[in-house]
């Protein structure tokens, strides 16, 4: 962000700790976000819409849960899997979890590795993401596929409330392209990476403007969010 | 306030060695670390896929299911997105909108509890 740093050169930098500094920080004609980029300030914001449109989809299952007059399906016994002969309660989407949250751990070497400069261990950490992401999309289609040989349907299933299959294929589905985009935009970054783009400051062929490795931060924002939002996923539609 | 003054120290430099150095600074912290916070998620996760698998219930259940979330939730926004280390004006103004939810989880509580007695009141004894 060598530009806008320029434009900023003259100004002082320094603020009062604290609830002052924020109130500094955000009063009139000047950058709130001083020392973030256009790139991170804006995936942030858009994350913060997403948040919001999670939050909808998750606060929807909660009242429909609620004010259903039918039981609701237990997803303990819904999502169990029969191993060797015993039935292993929600042991697929623990499986699914672990999955998830260790991509979170490449990704976040990944963007480690990134500010150091190290363009192949980069780009190898983030196909390691991108490959965790696509196994956690093949398994969230086999459970998908599994559920609905069973007979559930976003009206109707075999245990209860039929708003169960509503919610979960709204929300799992939700999340799965969240992960599917997510996929496409590491391996995406990661061929730049690989390439030398940020190395030789080549220009992108859709913004023409010169990348940064701060592009894997960025992406890492975008994968970390993903894992997030399945944190709650899991603790409230799974869990609960 | 530290984190601020060493990035004025940061910029300074930066521009000092000109443009082409200047995205060598950045979120900078020891792979360790990422380490010990993907061995917490791992445990966490462990931690509450047991609380289903050992069948708690009720409300030792739902806030142990809260907690473990929060930890989770919590490492992964202040380590893993560098939260903790942004500056507090951009934490503020991504973490402070969403506890508005909180608010619209109240108000849609009330409206679930009152559609539940309407449809025990009208469906039930109508039917």
């Amino acid at each position: 962000m060598a530009e806008t740093a320029l434009t900023d050169a003259g100004k002082a930098r320094t603020r009062p700790a604290g609830l002052p500094g924020v109130a500094a920080d955000w009063s009139s004609d000047q950058r709130a976000f001083k020392n973030v980029s256009w790139g991170k300030a804006m995936m942030w914001i858009f994350l913060l819409s997403d948040t919001f449109i999670f939050g909808c989809f998750l606060l929807s299952y909660m009242t429909v849960r609620m004010s259903t007059t039918v039981p609701w399906p237990n997803p303990s016994e819904v999502f169990a899997l029969t191993i060797g002969g015993t039935e292993v309660p929600l042991i697929l989407i623990a499986i699914m979890t672990f999955v998830l949250i260790s991509s979170s751990g490449t990704m976040a070497m990944a963007v480690n590795f990134g500010y150091r400069r190290d363009r192949v261990k980069t780009a190898a950490l983030m196909l390691v993401t991108a490959a965790f992401g696509a196994t956690f999309v093949g398994m969230q289609a086999f459970e998908w596929t599994k559920l609905i040989m069973e007979g559930v349907r976003p009206w109707e299933n075999p245990w209860g409330a039929a708003q169960f299959g509503s919610s979960f294929f709204m929300i799992t589905g939700f999340h799965g392209t969240h992960v599917t985009v997510g996929v496409i935009f590491l391996c995406i970054i990661a061929r730049k990476v690989l390439r030398g783009d940020f190395d030789r400051q080549s220009r992108g062929f859709f913004t023409s403007r010169k990348g940064h490795y701060e592009i894997v931060e960025i992406t890492g924002l975008y994968w970390h969010f993903v894992d997030l939002v399945w944190v709650f996923i899991f603790a409230f539609f799974y869990l609960w | 306030m530290a984190e601020v003054t060493l990035n004025v120290a940061s910029h300074a430099a930066m521009q000092a060695v000109g443009p082409a150095a200047s995205h060598a600074e950045g979120q900078q912290h020891p792979i360790k670390l990422y380490l010990v916070v993907w061995g917490w998620l791992f445990v966490l996760s462990t931690c509450s896929y047991l609380v289903d698998y050992f069948g708690l219930h009720g409300h030792l259940r739902w806030s142990l299911i809260l907690v473990f979330m929060v930890l989770k939730a919590g490492l992964i926004v202040a380590v893993f997105m560098h939260m903790a280390w942004e500056r507090l004006a951009l934490a503020y103004a991504i973490l402070l909108p969403p506890t508005l939810l909180l608010v619209f989880v109240a108000i849609m509580t009330f409206e679930s509890d009152y559609t539940l007695l309407t449809r025990i009141v009208f469906f039930k004894t109508g039917a």
